[in-house]
């Protein structure tokens, strides 16, 4: 029996994936005789290559990419119906190799094990796939035992700040209470991250049972998914994935018989970066702005309706059935000496294959970015990779040899973070960068604290001033300054980070700084107040194509004489330069 | 004959269903709130002053949690919602100079809903189809790999569609 999978995770969707999914559906109806069977999964990793079509002949498989209604339909024809695979839209088979292997080739799939492979939305798939066997082992052992065996695997919190799981499920544990809550932190606001999406889309079944486990280790009935209401593609299939578990009994009262009772809900966001913050999380939960507290007293004391709580990110729960299943010290396998197993990323910017890779930690961020992501997209050589979105750093390509682990990050002013990768090129100005990160923080800024509020504010200005070409030479320590001021002072997480970006760029790219600062000139040819887009008269023939282009009319001319920009009128798009077949147009 | 009554009761019918399902639990606020959204577009004042008398959460209350949170509108949203996405990837990709030709095509600012109520532009953090940077999702609907000129020419497009509709 032929099996056709689409992959349907929001990449796949937004690239078409569900026009190709009615495509070949009809096709199917008017060919009843290539008795094949459709079926549709979540994010298969290669976004770059959506929407995605795998066929599956009995085990023999093949990985289309491009498939849109067109494709679909020649793929249908010769591999379907023909029996003959469509060489030319192949990215991956297991009969044969392909030029895109090595992005799976240095993979090491535990997270993402069934992302992709199994369909979300049914759970058989998942049990067929070992999901709740994790769960079975856990409920066998007394819950101290199963905390033990989590602290022993060396998990460390995959939202970012890499706190050790067992030890925070200890601490919940030893607290005395007649309710606690788990939780968990789906609010995945990084801009530039999916991870977090990609698997409650993919396999919602691995988030449920990683929270069960969690749940009857520290003693709480009840658990709590506080996931973004951006998400609704991962907020349907946790909601069908939940309704399946209960009918099957993985939730509800007296577990597969062990006595333990747990219930899930899910609870949405309402669009508000600092509830990443667990204070401010569980404040949202309680229907309150959401603003963080002072600690202590700590969650595990006191968190949820005033109850002890337990926080974890979507992949770290994600890791906890693996762990139960195949044992701590096989997950010691994998990764560094510090920080065990695996880490998932998502690359974008400005690199050839984005999507959703899942690495052993210190892996190298040169083997992430070359190896697996194929390396530059624009063919311009790569500058700075963006790790830990907002609250992380620019790390420059000559650092490229640095293993990724929480320490080695940190040593370089990034920090690990949720696993966002925003690959940048020699047309990224690094001022720019900083100057829209700390826009984001600023605007995200809850507004408690003075040193979050008026200190990312007061730096979003000197920033803006530099990249207008208006900046002095003191904005720079300035910047110093009020960064230091800010990271000591802010009272969370968000504050305290905000500085990194322009910690990051002022450490590895000052000249840029100073260039925009002292020359009132963009390196990089980003910043627009510093930048005009000129017409060479020796290159131009006089063809008008720019002029017609032009959206804003900037550009007058005779027909077969050099024609110019107003720079008055010239909103700086680029669309001149695009269209230009003469390479007459250039940026000074 | 006034149909003032009629009216209210129309206008309030949406109300009534959600608050049926509610079940006196205060911390449900933000359910509510979006439940009223997603009936109604945005937050009438009207609506929220009666959610105020129904759930005994005071109106400033209320409205604290709506403007804190950025999925709340207070003021009623165009026919087409445009969401431009400004996240990380997408920066690095030209955003902001797809977000200058929306403004431009538009003729309004970013926030905005053009006069004739036809259309609303907001930028979002991150819509997480990152390797389809630069994105903007018009209707629900994604667009990837934007230019100037691919921006512009989706708002083209659905103000075709209107008029050829009227």
């Amino acid at each position: 029996m032929m099996k056709l999978m689409i992959g349907l995770g929001s990449c796949g969707i937004a690239s078409g994936g569900l026009k190709t999914q009615a495509r070949l559906r009809e096709l199917m109806s008017a060919h009843p005789e290539a008795e094949a069977q459709l079926g549709s999964t979540g994010c298969m990793g290669m976004c770059y290559a959506e929407p995605m079509l795998e066929i599956d002949e009995d085990g023999r498989k093949t990985v289309y990419g491009h498939v849109d209604e067109a494709a679909a339909e020649e793929i249908f024809r010769s591999h379907v119906l023909g029996g003959v695979p469509a060489d030319k839209y192949i990215v991956k088979a297991d009969w044969r190799e392909t030029e895109e292997d090595s992005f799976f080739a240095k993979q090491t799939r535990i997270v993402l094990a069934r992302c992709g492979v199994i369909d979300p939305e049914s759970i058989d798939e998942a049990i067929e796939h070992e999901a709740y066997k994790g769960l079975a082992v856990a409920l066998k052992m007394k819950p101290e035992e199963v905390i033990e065996e989590v602290l022993k695997s060396g998990l460390r919190g995959r939202g970012g700040a890499g706190f050790p799981t067992g030890l925070k499920w200890k601490f919940a544990r030893a607290s005395v209470a007649d309710q606690k809550y788990i939780i968990c932190n789906a609010d995945e606001g990084d801009p530039g991250a999916f991870m977090d999406r990609s698997v409650l889309e993919g396999d919602p079944h691995s988030v449920i049972e990683g929270m069960l486990i969690g749940g009857y280790a520290i003693g709480a009935s009840e658990g709590v998914v506080y996931a973004r209401a951006e998400y609704p593609v991962a907020i349907k299939r946790l909601k069908i994935a939940i309704k399946e578990a209960e009918e099957r009994g993985f939730i509800g009262k007296n577990i597969m018989g062990s006595g333990f009772d747990f219930h899930l809900r899910i609870k949405q966001g309402a669009g508000a970066f600092v509830c990443g913050e667990e204070t401010a999380l569980m404040h949202s939960i309680e229907g309150k702005r959401g603003m963080p507290s002072m600690r202590p007293p700590f969650p595990a004391q006191k968190g949820l309706f005033g109850k002890p709580s337990n926080i974890n990110n979507v992949e770290t729960f994600a890791n906890i059935g693996w762990i139960l299943r195949n044992g701590a010290d096989e997950f010691m396998k994998y990764g560094t000496e510090k920080s065990h197993g695996t880490k998932v990323f998502a690359l974008a910017g400005k690199i050839r294959h984005g999507g959703l890779v899942e690495v052993p930690i210190g892996m190298t961020i040169r083997e992430v970015i070359y190896d697996i992501g194929g390396g530059s997209a624009s063919g311009k050589p790569i500058k700075a990779v963006q790790l830990g979105g907002p609250s992380g750093g620019c790390i420059p390509e000559a650092m490229f040899d640095t293993p990724i682990d929480y320490e080695t990050i940190s040593a370089t002013g990034a920090i690990m973070g949720s696993g966002g990768m925003v690959v940048m090129d020699e047309d990224n100005c690094m001022v720019d960068i900083a100057r829209f990160f700390l826009n984001f923080t600023q605007d995200e800024s809850c507004g408690k604290c003075t040193f979050c509020r008026i200190g990312t504010k007061r730096m979003l200005e000197i920033l803006e001033r530099i990249t207008k070409g208006k900046g002095v030479p003191e904005d720079i320590e300035k910047l110093e300054v009020l960064a230091d001021q800010v990271h000591r002072n802010a009272l969370c997480g968000l504050g305290q980070t905000a500085p990194n970006p322009v910690l990051t760029t002022l450490r590895y790219y000052r000249n840029e700084y100073e260039a925009h600062i002292n020359e009132h000139r963009c390196p990089a040819k980003q910043c627009k107040a510093l930048i005009e887009y000129r017409i060479d008269p020796e290159k131009c023939r006089g063809c008008s194509l720019c002029s017609k282009k032009c959206p804003v009319g900037a550009i007058s001319g005779e027909m077969k004489h050099p024609f110019v920009i107003d720079p008055a009128r010239c909103t700086k798009c680029g669309t001149c330069m695009a269209t230009c077949r003469f390479g007459a147009i250039s940026v000074e | 004959m006034c149909d003032c009554a009629e009216n209210e009761k129309k206008r309030f019918a949406a109300f009534e269903e959600i608050m049926a399902g509610w079940d006196g639990d205060k911390s449900l606020l933000i359910p509510l709130l979006q439940e009223i959204q997603g009936a109604y577009g945005y937050l009438p004042e009207d609506v929220i002053v009666r959610l105020s008398e129904r759930t005994g959460i005071f109106v400033p209350e209320i409205l604290g949690v709506a403007t804190f949170y950025s999925q709340f509108r207070l003021t009623p949203i165009g026919r087409h919602s445009i969401k431009l996405c400004y996240g990380t990837a997408c920066h690095v990709n030209g955003a902001e100079t797809i977000g200058g030709a929306l403004c431009d095509e538009l003729g309004i600012e970013i926030g905005e809903t053009t006069a004739d109520g036809a259309f609303t532009l907001e930028t979002v953090a991150c819509l997480g189809c990152c390797s389809l940077a630069p994105v903007m999702m018009v209707d629900g609907e994604a667009h990837g790999r934007l230019t100037p000129a691919k921006a512009r020419e989706v708002i083209k497009e659905i103000r075709e569609k209107e008029a050829a509709a009227q």
